[in-house]
């Protein structure tokens, strides 16, 4: 065991600055992606409910191939082949615009749409059908009930396996690197390739992911318990 | 009130689980209605306010037909107050905002108006300390009385109770009994199907005896107890002294 630590020569005000960034475009990538992904999910999860029968093979198909195919793949095929459907001006509005980061985004989005649908899905499955009709016998509507009484508790439902597939999300975002997002994982191999650090600069990123995940955790934990059905 | 006429409903092609139903319910008065499991009394109940469709007949409530398309079953529905065997409440809502859910919404009443109401009712079932309560921390008697006091708050002049204490433990029914006795004596039309004898002895208006969705008996509780008229509800009294 002859390897001596050196973590001064990682963390230059250079690389701090670039691990910095790193984090911002991981965020900004996190955040991105989640918003998209649930309003597709949830769009998806209302289609599923309808019961028409286009719409709910359509969401099926959706989920399948997403679920199914690496999301490296997944990625590579937005950043390299979706464009080539694109018009011309569109193309170059891309490219003039941080292509690989919006498409990263799409692609981490799309995927993660079709996880956070199945969750919001079984959410609904899990509220009984008494409280639908509770709702009804009311005198409330369709719309009337599903707003104030089955989603809310579709949505406190789904809390837990949303909060995982926002983690995953999270960690995901690292595959964007593969089509050049300067990402937090991006940044630490650069720093890697300028020092040869590798270990003390994958040390530090590590911490950075975990740090990240735990506030995540902390967050969704927040949420669940606040939304909690007093089942405690 | 309550009007029905020649009311027939199957259950696919095989099980008729109505037949021929003609009865009356007159404004304040207290039905109950018993007979064996699977006679189709729940159903019966539940063609009120259309939560279950029928066949052929008609049933007028107030004076209008529930089951024509040309009514709208929302507008019915708000008149018509339903208890359900399971309670059903709204787990991810307070107690109160259980119960103000519906005027609110559909009355457009005041979030004041409203929760004054909801603790005066609470009020009455004997429940004013547990407002802010989540229905998971309730009892089962506890949670019957809130959907007792939920159905009230929009001022039914019908309450339709579907084996409310079915689901309870037995030193629960007692205290749901109560309140429903208490309530018979505003002068609300109340429709009640139970297995408690003693509740439609003491309170009932009329009792309705059903058997295989026939609609067996028609009388007054004492008439009914003391000589049923027809061998199924002698023989299904009997049962019950056991």
């Amino acid at each position: 065991m002859g390897y001596e630590f050196d973590f001064s020569s990682v963390l230059t005000d250079q690389y701090i600055d670039w691990l910095i960034s790193g984090v911002r475009i991981t965020l900004l990538l996190t955040a991105g992606a989640w918003i998209i992904a649930f309003v597709i999910a949830v769009v998806l999860a209302v289609l599923r409910a309808t019961n028409f029968r286009p719409a709910v093979w359509l969401v099926a198909v959706f989920v399948e191939v997403h679920q199914n195919i690496p999301l490296l793949v997944q990625v590579l095929f937005w950043y390299f082949a979706m464009p080539e459907l694109l018009p011309e001006a569109w193309r170059d509005w891309l490219v003039r615009n941080n292509s690989e980061f919006i498409l990263a985004m799409i692609a981490i989005a799309m995927c993660t749409a079709a996880y956070m649908s199945e969750a919001l899905r079984s959410g609904l499955r899990a509220v009984p059908v008494t409280q639908y009709e509770a709702g009804r016998s009311f005198g409330f509507n369709y719309l009337q009930t599903m707003s104030y009484i089955v989603v809310p508790q579709a949505l406190r439902l789904s809390v837990p396996p949303m909060v995982n597939h926002s983690l995953l999300l999270f960690k995901n975002t690292s595959i964007a690197m593969a089509i050049g997002v300067h990402e937090l994982t991006y940044q630490t191999r650069q720093i890697d390739s300028d020092t040869f650090r590798t270990f003390e600069v994958f040390l530090v990123a590590t911490g950075l992911y975990l740090v990240l995940s735990f506030i995540i955790m902390f967050v969704g934990n927040l949420i669940e318990r606040r939304f909690s059905m007093g089942t405690r | 009130m309550i009007r029905f006429d020649k009311v027939n409903k199957w259950y696919g092609p095989q099980l008729k689980v109505l037949n021929e139903v003609t009865a009356e319910v007159k404004k304040g008065e207290v039905v109950v209605v018993c007979g064996p499991s699977g006679s189709g009394k729940t159903t019966l109940i539940r063609t009120i306010n259309r939560l279950e469709p029928i066949d052929s007949g008609s049933i007028t409530v107030n004076g209008t037909d529930a089951h024509s398309s040309k009514n709208n079953v929302n507008t019915l529905r708000r008149d018509i107050g339903f208890v359900f065997q399971q309670f059903n409440l709204f787990p991810h809502m307070s107690v109160l905002n259980n119960i103000t859910l519906a005027p609110r919404k559909l009355r457009g009443m005041s979030r004041a108006a409203a929760e004054e109401k909801a603790r005066e009712l609470l009020d009455r079932v004997g429940l004013a300390d547990k407002a802010e309560a989540y229905p998971a921390q309730l009892s089962g008697g506890q949670s019957q009385r809130v959907a007792i006091a939920r159905s009230l708050a929009m001022d039914p002049p019908i309450i339709l109770f579907d084996e409310p204490t079915s689901a309870l433990d037995p030193e629960m029914v007692g205290e749901v009994l109560a309140v429903m006795k208490g309530l018979a004596t505003t002068g609300i039309t109340m429709m009640c199907v139970t297995h408690e004898m003693g509740f439609a002895r003491d309170v009932a208006d009329r009792v309705w005896f059903l058997d295989k969705g026939n609609l067996l008996e028609d009388a007054k509780p004492d008439e009914f107890f003391s000589n049923p008229t027809h061998p199924r509800a002698q023989r299904f009294l009997a049962d019950l002294r056991h």
